[in-house]
């Protein structure tokens, strides 16, 4: 079979399975969309903004493990989907992003719309390739699935320049089966004498706990971690980015840990003897100040990424390899050998009864009896309303630290922010991406006024495409999450933190096509809610008037350990 | 703080170069030097890097190297013994006293005379960076006229290779 570049894109997208391409059309990718024309097997997304197309490809991502598709043009459509990338790559998302680039001949030469897509994103990818000649796409597109998925998972790049799909050069068609790369054999088996001394610290430990993180979503390996918490009865606790992989609502959870983690999880971590490590990379927002993070623990870390461990914190067990191999051969190893006596039993008692007493601060206790709106209470409800089962997408903010304190996520792939690079804007075409995946959930966006403002437009795409998503805009009026430093650390001097001028949204939203609504009265909010998912077939915006005075709390500060918790208003740290 | 020197197989592609050099800058990791050529298989290339870190920030550079997909293989040759040698041209003003004394100096470093001028000499060296250092730091800064430095390659002793 002999096709042309824009032929050979789309065929091979097809081999790897690609339901939905999140795109933009533009001089460089013209040959490409020609080959898209009337294409049945894969639905393109036209998007308002190739930013909104890389977060809905992203969030398509992270709620089917599927890698997420995108297609822009040269220059600024490369340029505007920079932000999406980085994106993706911190919190190590699977996607290929196929960029068009100007003919090979012009290259080099600041052509018409012209950048050098390969050096601008080459800090932000896991990997990038430039094709300039069309014999070589269909390995790379291989290649770019393969890097994309395997081994620690992230975006990468296929910059394709325009002479490469001319439909007037027709070459030999044949997708690969199979790729090899020399230079690149991620690890999975984890290294048995070093799982086995994880397994015997583990069953020693007095003082354990579980600490996981992102990679045991992107690992599959919520059901072995579960198992394993549960067979050793240990506290276990999730960064942000791992909320849902072990169940909120079991008893052994103790709640999100780090800056705005539970007073029990950071307490746990301060005094624990024996830290287990699982799938997460002790970033700073979990750590707080490095030199007094988990001063009496020896530490076991599995992740997939060697230099991932011991980046920030030294560790004493490392073990490389895939979280759901490395965690099953421990479930067996402790099913062998687990010999915990009497003593052990007491151990662990007496450190639960501590648990509990931290746990009884009850830290994410807020004012019930505010009339005004609580952010926090909005939360809880949507849980309600949602029986704890929707999928959740969110911006970057107070809203965002909400969600992750009050609604308890109790499968993997449910809660779908971004926690690494904190993209404002991320939320509301990240939820169209997950509607498209899944077009029977319910899915809901819970965003702020500043941030929905970042990639509003895709309420247009939301429309074309069908995507009825509720958009739960807790309205502040303020950059809540500055004006809260702002209010803590610089004196309550609320330097342009005040959102002015603010549009009337639910009007916007009607304008768009879809359903408004405001909520300022505490009583209307369950009602509200209600409504808006009984809506099936309509997006929603709900826009709700919430205190604007409101702080997330807990809170560790700069530079302070786990122990040194605010956990109130008015509250000095306690430890 | 400790100085070692990195040698990488890196996939003979356009952009490898950079991939390495953006890491060190990126990631704030210091290079003294860094020299890269094909070698005998032309899929290939070589690069050594000069760094100096403590043993923690060695420990991340090897790592952040090795997980660049460019990149095949590499080694630390500082690890294990082995042989370090960096070429240098010496342009240095050769006029009444000093024509002798840069002769003379030249060849106690076993260094070659390779431009011969009324005015000027061209001095090459080969050796370790150590030895470069010090033929600078003997001659007369005021008759140095340019220096260039090839930076560091280095290879390990014995049957070891670094190899595909
Ligand atoms: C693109 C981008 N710009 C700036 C920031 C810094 N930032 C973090 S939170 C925040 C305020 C967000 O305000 P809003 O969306 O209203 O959420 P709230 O904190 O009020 O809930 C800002 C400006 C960011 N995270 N992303
Ligand atoms: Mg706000």
């Amino acid at each position: 079979m002999k096709l042309s570049g824009g032929e050979i894109l789309i065929h091979a997208l097809e081999e790897e399975g690609v339901e939905y391409i999140f795109g933009y059309p533009g001089g460089a990718v013209l040959h490409i969309y020609d080959a898209l024309f009337r294409h049945d097997n894969i639905q393109h997304i036209l998007v308002r903004h190739e930013q909104g197309a890389t977060h809905a490809a992203d969030g398509y991502a992270r709620a089917t493990g599927k890698p997420g598709v995108v297609l822009v043009t040269s220059g600024p459509g490369a340029t505007n989907a920079v932000t999406g990338i980085a994106t993706a790559f911190m919190d190590s998302i699977p996607m290929v992003i196929i960029t068009g680039q100007v003919s090979s001949k012009l290259i080099g030469t600041d052509a018409f719309q012209e950048v050098d897509c390969v050096g601008v994103t080459r800090p932000v990818v896991k990997h990038n390739f430039l094709v300039n000649d069309v014999t070589k796409l269909a390995e790379t597109v291989k290649k770019a699935f393969y890097v994309a998925q395997t081994g620690r998972p992230g975006p990468v790049v296929v910059d394709v320049t325009k002479d490469a799909t001319d439909p007037n050069i027709k070459v030999p068609y044949i997708y690969p089966k199979k790729v090899e790369m020399r230079s690149y054999n991620p690890t999975l088996v984890g290294h048995p004498g070093q799982i086995r001394k994880a397994v015997d610290l583990l069953l020693k430990a007095k003082r354990p706990m579980i600490y996981y993180g992102g990679g045991v979503v992107l690992g599959e390996a919520s059901a072995e971690l579960t198992e394993l918490a549960r067979l050793l009865g240990y506290p276990v606790t999730g960064t942000l980015m791992g909320l849902g992989a072990y169940p909120a609502t079991d008893e052994q959870f103790v709640g999100m840990l780090g800056m705005h983690g539970t007073y029990e999880a950071n307490m746990g971590m301060h005094h624990c003897d024996v830290l287990f490590a699982v799938g997460a990379r002790f970033d700073d927002r979990i750590t707080g100040e490095i030199s007094s993070f988990c001063p009496h623990a020896e530490i076991i870390h599995i992740d997939i990424d060697p230099a991932s461990i011991s980046k920030n914190v030294r560790v004493d067990v490392p073990i490389v390899g895939h979280v759901k191999k490395v965690l099953t051969d421990m479930l067996e190893m402790v099913r062998e050998t687990d010999n915990r006596g009497e003593a052990a039993v007491f151990a662990l008692d007496s450190w639960w009864s501590q648990i509990d007493k931290w746990r009884s601060v009850k830290s994410l206790e807020y004012d019930r009896s505010s009339d005004l709106i609580k952010p926090q209470y909005v939360i809880e409800k949507l849980w309600e309303v949602t029986k704890g089962d929707a999928y959740i997408t969110s911006d970057v903010g107070q809203h965002q630290m909400f969600v992750a304190q009050y609604y308890k996520f109790d499968k993997p792939r449910r809660w779908i922010n971004s926690g690494g690079l904190g993209t404002m804007g991320f939320g509301l075409p990240a939820a169209m991406g997950v509607k498209l995946a899944f077009p029977e959930a319910d899915v809901a966006c819970v965003t702020g006024e500043g941030s929905i403002q970042m990639c509003l437009q895709e309420l247009s795409t939301c429309l074309q495409y069908d995507a009825p998503v509720k958009i739960i805009n807790l309205n502040n009026g303020y950059l809540g999450m500055v004006r809260q430093w702002q209010e803590f650390s610089y004196n309550s001097r609320y330097s342009h933190s005040y959102v002015d001028a603010l549009p009337n949204f639910s009007k916007l939203a009607e304008s768009y096509g879809h359903i408004g609504m405001k909520v300022d009265k505490l009583s209307d909010v369950e009602p509200a809610l209600k409504e808006a998912f009984a809506q099936k077939d309509r997006l929603v915006f709900l826009d709700l008037l919430v205190d604007p005075s409101e702080n997330v709390y807990p809170m560790i500060e700069n530079g302070k350990g786990h122990h040194e918790m605010r956990v109130r208003p008015g509250q000095e740290s306690i430890s | 703080m400790s100085r070692h020197i990195i040698s990488i197989l890196l996939e003979n592609e356009s952009g490898a170069l950079s991939r390495v050099a953006g890491l060190f800058s990126a990631r704030g990791y210091n290079i003294e030097s860094l020299t890269v050529a094909t070698t005998h298989d032309p899929t290939l290339s070589r690069m050594t890097v000069v760094t100096a870190g403590s043993d923690e920030v060695i420990e991340q550079i090897t790592k952040q190297l090795n997980k660049l997909v460019d990149v095949v293989r590499l080694t630390d040759l500082t690890e294990s013994s082995h042989i370090e040698r960096e070429l240098m041209m010496v342009k240095l003003k050769a006029t009444g006293d000093y024509r002798e004394e840069i002769k003379r100096l030249s060849d106690i470093f076993r260094g070659k005379i390779i431009d011969v001028t009324e005015s000027s000499y061209i001095v090459e060296l080969t050796g370790d960076s150590g030895k470069l250092d010090a033929f600078i730091q003997s001659v007369d800064e005021s008759v140095i006229l340019e220096v260039v430095r090839s930076g560091v390659t280095g290879i390990s002793r014995g049957e070891k290779s670094l190899k595909f």
